[in-house]
């Protein structure tokens, strides 16, 4: 039995984060399918999800509550795995926004979420067992 | 929490897109508004959409959508030589708007489509946080 709650749930806390974010993204290049000039923007899960397990979770940041605020290194770092999506056919007002395929990304992206979160279900729910004996 | 964010951003998606279905309405509703004056004329109306940044935090990379402005159509008015209309000029000229009613159907199905994809991503989105919500019972 490990010690902390973290190394017990394993992966999942953290792919729950990533899947969380890239929900907000897809939502985003949803809401943007009409804006001139707007680029789709994705996340390359895997690095994101090494990304999101390796750094400590109770790391303080630095919060940037002004455009001229330096970024600190966590925020720039976080970006990194923020990429920009290559269209297949893009429009002649320079949005690459494909709604099919955000809508594809979006409804597998919110399954895995919920995939992700059965399994966390499932460790709390052994943890109960185990705690309750019964 | 972030996942709220995707509220605000859907919302300004939803808000956006039913001003776009509000101009199309409005150019519908005024594509045979004749005038005897070209340059009092009903013109045709489109709204004009950008990306803003959502909250000022580190990660820069959702956006909502605002909309920028109204713009009119500068396209001249067609002439029409009606000389038994009322409003017709003394040459007996009317002027109708700069409506193309093909093109607003089709911007009028595109902004439904649209709007109901933010329906969609809200809903979703809703039913993951109530998820996230009964996680461990």
């Amino acid at each position: 039995m490990p010690a902390n709650l973290d190394s017990y749930l394993g992966v999942h806390a953290a792919a729950l984060q990533v899947r969380s974010r890239r929900t907000e993204l897809l939502a985003t290049n949803l809401a943007n399918a009409d804006t001139p000039g707007y680029q789709a923007r994705d996340i390359d899960f895997r690095k994101a999800l090494a990304h999101a397990a390796t750094q400590s979770p109770s790391a303080v940041t630095m919060q940037a509550t002004h455009a001229g605020h330096l970024q600190t290194a966590k925020a720039t770092e976080a970006d990194a795995d923020l990429l920009y999506r290559t269209p297949l056919a893009p429009s002649i007002d320079g949005n690459t926004v494909d709604v099919q395929l955000e809508q594809a990304a979006f409804a597998e992206n919110a399954v895995r979420y919920q995939a992700t979160l059965s399994f966390l279900s499932s460790k709390f729910r052994g943890l109960m067992t185990a705690i309750t004996g019964q | 929490m972030s996942s709220f964010k995707i509220f605000d951003i859907a919302g300004s998606g939803m808000s956006a897109q039913s001003v776009r279905l509000n101009t199309t309405a409005s150019n519908l509703a005024n594509a045979d508004s004749v005038s005897g004056d070209p340059s009092k004329v009903y013109r045709a109306r489109h709204p004009l959409f950008a990306a803003i940044k959502a909250g000022m935090g580190p990660d820069q990379s959702a956006a909502a959508v605002r909309v920028l402005g109204i713009t009119e159509n500068q396209a001249p008015a067609t002439a029409r030589y009606e000389p038994g209309n009322p409003l017709a000029d003394a040459e007996g000229n009317v002027y109708a708007p700069n409506v193309n009613v093909v093109e607003e159907m089709v911007d009028m199905i595109s902004a439904s489509r649209a709007y109901q994809n933010n329906v969609e991503v809200m809903n979703t989105s809703k039913e993951m946080l109530l998820a996230t919500l009964k996680l461990g019972q």
